[in-house]
């Protein structure tokens, strides 16, 4: 056994966008050389602003859209040579939205059976069963087990989302905004629920959130993207603690606080998100950032190893910059 | 909303089976909105009744259809204050003096076959069109927009006169190329309805559970489309009698004798001012099909909406 479950090398997924009708189609690189492992047991957080990439990512490690560039293997084994049934298998993801993820014309024990009867599992009369023991499991009640999702509330759906993605016993689960959607009382029994599940089913989880609050109490290790990369990665200690990346300081300033005296933070980034069609040129986040220097706009930085992570800055390896911008 | 609420009573107050009992099953609402629904009940109702007369037609019809008996040529309808009139043919007798009543019966097997096999035929042309084009998007779909353009671009009635003057006209030629014509509002619908289902979550996590293609379309979409299907089938069913019954008033629909109500119009024509009758019955029994079919559709779209649930 591997200890690395998911090993992404240079991912990279980019789409065609028709910029008008009389203009060419223009590439809009999503997901931009995205290298990051995953190990087992791991709670892995990624965090990023909208449309920086981070379902696109999730979407590749499902299997739900092949890379355009780059390797995923999971288990050690390229995804591509997987069969669509050994991904499921693997890997199953959550949904953010409980009303859209479940299907409105099954009942909920249809739904949650889905994923033997596409397995083909040799036991049907033990579906029912274990069907309604992932339901327990979740904190579902067995008399629900017939009904439809539109009798059901948002906590509830999205606790059948779990189920469903639990009943073939996965290693890994991506959750995708799993608690965006639900109410903010219900946010934390899913998560808690998440994090329950995680040690009695030695689970491997990839948390994509833009609540940081979330990612803070659930990972283990916070990526952070910014328009298709990750700038930087290191430990949840350490990154909350010591943030190295001025986006990574930005996003943690951004926090709303409890106390309405404080109103609303102010990050000094400004509010304009670049064009991913059109990104700045050199460090991609240099129009933004509050430390640019010269060389920021001309040389895209490279990944600086840190304690536990690593980091895409020239504040860090200056002398990289400076060097390259001489030859 | 009348239900009878326990926990009110006292008797059951906080069971926790309670909520379970008092929540409808999709089924019982469903039910409960069908027969709330009067445009549905009265097409439902009048159709089955099409359909009972259509399917009966040899124990209720009084005569042989096609029998002349050219003595007793237009009988006026009994409500007429003739003396001709009379119980034997309570609907009178056309110019051949054949009984209009049974020709009213069996023409509505002609209709109905017409109107189901036609929508049959394009149903499936269309349906199978539209959700590939939905589902796969991209070329697929050019392709088919490009198919259905051209289908568009094709007056219906003029393609089919072309047709049957070449090749000749029976029942079956009628239908099929009716059915080879009519099939675009269902390419239209279900790529529209299939695309906007596409994107949901649930089809994604079909396909991350490792959901074939073909498994997330027939098991996935498709019962989620259904209501949609229903109604542009009947609109297109409706379409298609009409159709008949204009290209057998023009003598290239169905042929006679058979007696097709389109055809009756027909050759009720010449005496339009003076047994208006001739053209009336089978004008208001045409009307009451259509009606009937089109309120079921109305209807069936009303109870399934989304925005109705609940």
């Amino acid at each position: 056994m591997t200890k690395t479950v998911i090993d992404v090398r240079d991912a990279r997924q980019t789409f065609m966008i028709s910029a008008g009708a009389f203009r060419g189609k223009r590439p809009l690189h999503a997901v931009n050389g995205v290298s990051i492992t995953i190990d087992r047991g791991e709670v892995l957080g990624i965090v990023g602003e909208s449309g920086c990439g981070k379902t696109t990512l999730a979407k590749m490690i499902l299997g739900l859209l092949q890379p355009t560039g780059g390797d995923i293997l999971l288990e050690g084994r390229p995804i591509t040579e997987l069969t669509r049934l050994e991904v499921a298998r693997l890997l199953q993801p959550i949904f953010q939205d409980p009303y859209s993820s479940l299907n409105p014309r099954k009942s909920v024990g249809n739904i949650i059976s889905l994923p033997l009867k596409v397995q083909k599992d040799p036991h049907p009369e033990s579906w029912r069963e274990r069907v309604e023991e992932k339901m327990a499991l979740v904190g579902l009640a067995k008399r629900l087990y017939n009904l439809y999702p539109n009798q059901l509330s948002g906590g509830q759906r999205q606790r059948v989302a779990v189920a469903r993605a639990l009943v073939n016993r996965p290693q890994v689960v991506i959750c995708d905004e799993p608690t965006s959607a639900l109410d903010v009382s219900v946010q934390s029994q899913i998560l808690n629920l998440l994090q329950d599940l995680r040690y009695q089913l030695n689970l491997t989880y990839i948390l994509i959130s833009h609540n940081l609050a979330v990612v803070e109490h659930i990972a283990t290790r916070v990526a952070v993207m910014y328009l298709g990369r990750v700038v930087e990665e290191a430990d949840t200690a350490s990154l909350f603690e010591r943030p190295q990346h001025p986006y990574t300081r930005a996003l943690l300033e951004s926090v709303l606080t409890p106390e309405p005296a404080l109103g609303v933070p102010d990050t000094q980034l400004g509010a304009a998100y670049p064009n991913p069609v059109a990104p700045p040129s050199g460090c991609t986040f240099h129009p933004r950032c509050t430390q640019v220097m010269n060389h920021c706009s001309r040389i895209a930085p490279r990944p600086v190893a840190t304690e536990t992570g690593h980091v895409e800055c020239h504040l860090y390896a200056a002398d990289q910059g400076k060097e390259r911008a001489i030859s | 909303m009348s239900a009878p609420n326990p926990t009110i009573n006292g008797t059951l107050a906080g069971a926790p089976v309670v909520a379970q009992i008092l929540e409808p099953s999709p089924g019982a609402i469903l039910r409960r909105r069908i027969f709330g629904h009067v445009g549905l009940v009265l097409g439902g109702a009048f159709l089955v009744l099409i359909i009972a007369m259509a399917l009966l037609a040899p124990f209720l019809a009084p005569h042989d259809p096609l029998d002349q008996e050219l003595s007793r040529k237009l009988i006026p309808p009994i409500w007429h204050d003739s003396p001709k009139a009379t119980w034997e043919h309570p609907l009178g007798t056309d110019l051949f003096g054949r009984d209009y009543f049974s020709r009213l019966i069996y023409g509505s097997q002609i209709s109905l076959l017409i109107g189901f096999a036609a929508m049959l035929i394009s149903g499936v042309i269309g349906t199978t069109l539209g959700v590939l084009a939905g589902y796969f998007g991209g070329r697929v779909d050019m392709v088919v927009n490009f198919i259905i353009t051209t289908r568009l671009s094709m007056p219906v009635v003029l393609v089919a006169l072309a047709v049957v003057s070449l090749i000749g006209n029976s029942l079956w030629i009628v239908i099929w190329v009716l059915g080879l014509l009519i099939w675009d509002r269902f390419a239209v619908v279900m790529r529209s309805s299939t695309q906007q289902m596409r994107n949901l979550d649930y089809v994604a996590a079909a396909q991350a559970l490792g959901c074939s293609t073909f498994r997330i379309i027939v098991t996935e979409i498709m019962p989620n489309i259904l209501n949609n299907l229903i109604v542009v089938a009947t609109v297109e069913m409706a379409h298609a009698i009409l159709l008949e019954a204009a290209l057998s008033f023009l003598g290239l629909g169905v042929q006679p004798p058979a007696p097709s109500w389109g055809l009756m119009i027909a050759e009720g024509k010449g005496f339009m001012f003076f047994q208006p009758w001739l053209i009336g019955i089978p004008g208001a029994a045409l009307f009451i099909l259509i009606l009937s079919i089109n309120l079921l559709g109305d209807g069936v779209r009303d109870v399934t909406a989304p925005e109705n649930q609940n």
